[in-house]
């Protein structure tokens, strides 16, 4: 196969660049968008390589058609990705939570900018965290990747198709404006080195009958995509293991969303994804994810030298969330400080999972600029001095 | 035309672990799913070719008592679902069941979009003129001065001709029909099937309990005389004044041309694609 692209050798491309060709590389043939900044450099390159690739580029009338769109192509089969920005992301949220319900593999980039509302185009933020996760209405789970680096947002858009065929969920890519439009060196690896995964398929038309149950006992059912021959039915409605509607039975109900919920929770071991700098024998913890963990490394450092034993847990992911990991944390130090470009989301989270173990400090900041490492070490001195 | 019995139809294409149907007595939406299932059984085609995409509402419930592949999406959202069904996979047949709300209110902007794409697909369209399924509040089609539960007092709007605005926006084939006429129904529904690109067959169709009721029509034979007095063939329509016109709906074929379909022009772009690359001669 040819690609439009190089492959097998680093490039020195912007992070929505990277996670278009990795998009490609992953397998994604079909792509519905409508332009938003500061996501539109990843519809701008799919138009440019899908029909290279035989895949499809489409520009949609609006952002709830788009991420509609993809569901669609993913019930035929292909996989599908939209990319968009706050705002475009809040009118996705109703068919986002149609895809979660019909559990149908897509994967959809949000490109935070600052908000509420159109708020600052062209500026970074990571506002849209509780979106992401709680966005949608009713009981739910889902998975939200953070990339920190261009690199990472070329790794994590593999791995979030990867996760999105193999637990047949949504997969947000949950990045912002500083990585999409920053340009870095990225190891673009030889198509045959990536590993890729595939939705499991029905090896039978009595599996394909169930394409709502869960008979291999693992939570995720096989998805019978159309033009196969099963005739399947799906429905956003409640529904039965065979996609029955059957909204006033509260048991179904209970069952489907249960499993629905569990098949990301008790898979959470292989979905959650994090590294840690110094923080084995840290007394204070710095909590972060995307680009301010990059601050936040260095702040790490720099207290260290200071002489304040600080480490860093990085989220790679933020759903589901590893609360039992984050007590272990609090266990081990007299505080955590979560750095969030917001005036705190996933500090609810940590603090959550904290479970008053130890002290729980925000460092928000808002307004479009990335916090500096400097900011990060004298919010965390000027804590650990008035205690 | 010869007529299969009902129930071979009924036997061959509904999955009867979904029987009954929700729908209730006088409505015209059993009807309508008849004559497409006929139009299909006549055009010979595999059950296994065809997906059918719905949204929310009366109508959006037809694709789980059909035994094909079939998306039952979210309100007015049914063409944005089969444009990724067809571009995804353009050797499926898409079928798109809609209602009025579906088509002129919430999903009025993926509708006319689809048109100027022209997208390959069928719109099956239930126009009762009301919201049935959540209690006859009124719809972008409902007829000035009718009664509706949102407009009390007889709507104060005018209303979208969803007929003239398909032709307007582009459409390959667009016929309307109120529910029973029904040869020329099923005619035009495998007219609409066999062509290439946007097609709309769009049925005038009863709602005695939501809407009928409302508008001292209780019962489908009142709604059918109601239809007689205000129903117009196309043919007829073309000689009289816009005086005469007024209040009155056109019935016949509207459009049937041929021009070329979304996926058709998808893949001559990636043709032209490849060439500007130089990947191909």
């Amino acid at each position: 196969m040819k690609y439009p692209f190089p492959v097998g050798k680093s490039d020195f491309i912007q992070g929505d660049e990277a996670i278009a060709r990795a998009a490609i590389l992953a397998g994604c043939r079909f792509y519905a968008g409508y332009p938003i900044t500061p996501a539109s450099e990843i519809f701008e390159a799919m138009a440019l390589y899908m029909p290279l690739v035989d895949g499809v580029s489409i520009q949609m009338e609006d952002e709830l058609a788009s991420i509609a769109a993809i569901i669609g192509a993913s019930w035929v089969g292909a996989k599908a990705m939209t990319a968009t920005s706050g705002p475009g992301f809040s009118l996705m949220m109703e068919n986002l939570g149609y895809a979660i319900m019909t559990e149908t593999p897509i994967v959809v980039v949000d490109v935070q900018r600052s908000g509420p509302s159109t708020g600052q185009p062209t500026l970074a933020a990571q506002g849209d965290v509780m979106q992401a996760i709680w966005g949608t209405h009713g009981d739910h789970s889902l998975i939200v990747l953070t990339p920190a680096t261009v690199q990472e947002a070329f790794d994590m858009t593999i791995r979030a198709f990867n996760l999105a065929e193999k637990y047949r969920t949504p997969a947000i890519l949950l990045t912002d404006a500083e990585v999409g439009h920053m340009r870095e060196k990225v190891d673009i690896p030889n198509p045959e080195d990536i590993e890729l995964v595939y939705r499991k398929l029905p090896s039978n038309e009595e599996e394909a009958k169930y394409p709502f149950g869960d008979i291999h006992g693992d939570l995720i059912p096989p998805m019978p995509i159309f033009g196969k021959g099963y005739r399947t039915y799906v429905t956003g409605l409640t529904h039965d293991e065979k996609g029955r509607p059957k909204t006033v039975d509260a048991e179904i109900h209970r069952k489907l969303i249960e499993r629905i919920v569990n098949k990301i929770e008790k898979n959470k071991k292989d979905i959650i994804d994090y590294e840690t700098f110094d923080l084995d024998d840290a007394e204070v913890a710095i909590i972060s994810y995307g680009i301010v963990a990059r601050s936040a490394i260095r702040a790490v450092k720099m207290l260290r030298s200071e002489g304040i034993k600080a480490g860093l847990l990085k989220l790679n992911v933020v759903w589901p969330f590893d609360f039992e990991m984050i007590e272990k944390i609090a266990e081990q130090v007299n505080a955590i400080y979560v750095p969030e470009m917001n005036l705190g989301q996933v500090y609810h989270l940590v603090k959550e999972g904290a479970n008053g173990k130890a002290r729980v400090e925000l460092i928000p900041k808002i307004g479009g600029e990335v916090h500096t490492p400097q900011e990060i070490v004298k919010a965390v001195k000027r804590c650990e001095k008035c205690i | 035309m010869y007529l299969k019995l009902s129930y071979e139809i009924r036997d061959k294409y509904l999955r009867k672990d979904m029987l009954p149907t929700i729908f209730c007595p006088g409505c015209g939406i059993g009807s309508v799913l008849q004559y497409t299932l006929r139009a299909i059984d006549e055009l010979g085609w595999s059950k296994d070719e065809v997906v059918w995409v719905s949204g929310i509402g009366c109508s959006s419930r037809v694709p789980g008592f059909v035994d094909f592949d079939g998306l039952h999406t979210t309100h007015g959202r049914a063409l944005a679902f089969a444009t990724g069904i067809k571009m995804a996979n353009p050797d499926l047949k898409v079928i798109a069941f809609m209602g009025d709300g579906d088509t002129a209110a919430i999903g009025g902007n993926h509708f006319i979009h689809a048109i100027r794409r022209n997208l390959d697909v069928t719109v099956i369209l239930i126009n009762n003129f009301t919201y049935g399924m959540t209690g006859g509040q009124v719809a972008p089609t409902t007829l000035k001065g009718l009664r509706g539960t949102t407009a009390p007092y007889g709507s104060f709007e005018n209303p979208f001709d969803i007929a003239e605005l398909a032709v307007a926006a582009g459409a390959n084939y667009v016929a309307r029909w109120t529910v029973f006429n029904y040869i020329q129904g099923i005619n035009s529904i495998k007219k609409a099937l066999q062509k290439k690109g946007f097609s709309l067959v769009e049925f005038l169709s009863p709602c005695p309990i939501s809407f009928g009721r409302r508008n001292r029509m209780k019962t489908a034979p009142e709604l059918i005389k109601w239809y007689n007095k205000i129903t117009v063939p196309i043919s007829k329509a073309k000689n009289m004044s816009p005086e005469e016109l007024e209040g009155k709906i056109i019935i016949g074929e509207f459009v049937d041309r041929d021009r070329p379909s979304l996926d058709e022009e998808y893949e001559a772009y990636k043709k032209r694609a490849k060439k500007i690359m130089g990947w191909e001669e």
